[in-house]
């Protein structure tokens, strides 16, 4: 048995005096005014957010709600960018908007560096993670990504309506981050019960959402060990070696970035393949287009990833200020919407649409400044595989019944049931 | 023409090197890198300006130089 004493004892441990963060009230149930009163956790957001992001961004472009103890909803593009550079006004020690904020005291590491990290700390945590997520590093990845994707279509054979979110897009980055983290592959359900547990069950009771929590870490500690006996070449035993300022990194940023990764990892990816399956599901000009220009899907892609971006970050407000004309509270939320501001019309002209061979997209899929996501050239190279492999295997495929389309709630949104006729 | 990258706000999101692989490269944290002197050859003038349209931390220039 290897010793290392961080992991020895659990950094959970009562004893650790770690301040208890502040709760609200949790406020659920039909949206008034979106406003005054948004929530993204409803299901008309879930279902259409767009519509909502645009008639906001006309006549109240930062709107605000009491729910979640306080939190405003920017739905420009100038304003997105603007606080995703401003890492001093708006820290990112919880970057998922729920009903508790952490301690001030978290900061600047937070609970998963570095996505929760601000500066100067973050900049180093984020060093360690970025020679392994380059797209040269992660093109490693792609010959197995490819051969994983063939076998998910060979295993559809014989059907005519297949779960596309289900049976195809949720299982890639989940076999692909389990493999770069050195998890069982055959752990992917529980994978998926963590990413819902920690992204979706937001306004479920305090307690309740720091025990599901619990058992990801539960989770993350055995693999840490299993790794501390059998060290391999992966990411757990990377980030168990790494040193950060002359020393081993602690115990709880070695677990925070494993939850990172893994969590990061799949829902986003997950929901980027579900959305353009989705989008050329039901349209067929596109699809068509598509299936006989092949060399057209980097553009493509691009644009599918500005129109349906997956991903919603949050910040907190670090003082009382005024900014662009409302009134912000130390402590109040920060929903950073790069969905919507990719779909500002100031920014981007044809906002609303899918220009599938659009040229010029400077998007912010994937984050603005500091915090641009660590995973994206895994992200696009997943994205990319999974789309060619799809439709040089099923170029025709329509969408199987519209109305049973179900998407996830909550900041990653993406097709969590998606029945396609192959 | 050349192109040049402001080291200070390239987040390496890797358009560049995507879109102009003639004209970019990337450096082993993933960060955009100019390849040789950054003198852009007529062939690749289209590429560099979608190079410089499509960074999203506006952090490409295309200047007059020799």
């Amino acid at each position: 048995m290897a010793i290392d004493d961080r992991f020895s004892q659990d950094f959970r441990e009562p004893g650790d005096e770690r301040p208890l963060g502040t709760r609200n009230e949790i406020v659920t149930g039909m949206v008034s005014d979106w406003a005054t009163d948004f929530s993204h956790l409803e299901p008309e957001w879930s279902a259409d957010p767009y519509p909502i992001q645009d008639d906001l961004r006309q006549r109240c472009p930062i709107a605000h709600t009491g729910r979640f103890g306080g939190a405003w909803l920017p739905t420009r593009y100038e304003d997105v960018a603007a606080i995703a550079y401003d890492t001093e006004r708006f820290s990112s020690r919880s970057i998922i908007l729920s009903n508790f904020r952490p301690p001030r005291e978290v900061a600047p590491i937070g609970g998963s560096p570095p996505i929760s990290s601000d500066p100067p700390f973050h900049h180093d945590a984020r060093k360690l993670l970025l020679p392994p997520f380059t797209r040269n590093a992660v093109a490693r990845q792609e010959p197995a990504t490819r051969a994983f994707c063939h076998s998910l279509i060979d295993a559809l054979e014989g059907r005519e309506v297949v779960d596309a979110a289900r049976d195809y897009a949720q299982h890639i980055p989940m076999r692909v981050i389990a493999d770069m983290l050195g998890f069982p592959p055959e752990d992917g359900p529980q994978f998926r019960e963590f990413v819902e547990n920690l992204l979706e069950g937001i306004n479920l009771p305090t307690d309740e959402r720091i025990e599901r929590v619990g058992r990801l870490f539960d989770y993350l500690l055995a693999q840490v060990n299993e790794h501390l006996d059998d060290p391999r070449e992966d990411l757990t035993t990377y980030l168990i070696n790494a040193e950060l300022y002359g020393h081993k990194l602690d115990s709880s940023h070695v677990v925070g970035t494993m939850a990172l990764l893994l969590i990061a990892g799949i829902d986003t990816s997950w929901s980027a393949i579900g959305a353009s399956l989705w989008h050329l599901a039901r349209t067929p000009g596109d699809r068509e287009r598509l299936v006989a220009e092949p060399g057209l899907l980097p553009t493509a892609m691009e644009e599918l990833l500005r129109v349906y971006a997956p991903v919603t970050m949050a910040r907190l407000v670090q003082e009382d200020m005024r900014w662009r004309g409302v009134d912000m509270k130390a402590d109040d939320w920060i929903l950073l919407s790069f969905p919507a501001a990719n779909r500002d019309p100031a920014q981007f002209d044809r906002a609303g649409e899918v220009v599938i061979d659009r040229e010029i997209n400077r998007h912010a899929a994937f984050g603005l400044g500091i915090h641009r996501c660590v995973g994206s050239h895994l992200a696009r190279m997943e994205l990319r595989v999974a789309l060619e492999v799809w439709l040089e295997r099923i170029p025709e495929f329509t969408l199987a019944d519209p109305a049973a389309v179900t998407w996830a709630a909550g900041q990653i949104r993406g097709p969590r049931t998606l029945p396609l006729r192959i | 023409m050349k192109v040049r990258i402001d080291s200070g706000r390239c987040q390496g999101h890797g358009r560049c090197y995507d879109i102009a692989p003639g004209l970019f490269g990337d450096d082993a944290e993933g960060y955009g890198t100019v390849l040789g002197d950054g003198l852009v050859p007529p062939g690749q003038a289209h590429e560099a300006g979608l190079a410089v349209a499509n960074c999203p931390e506006r952090a490409i220039t295309l200047a007059e130089g020799a």
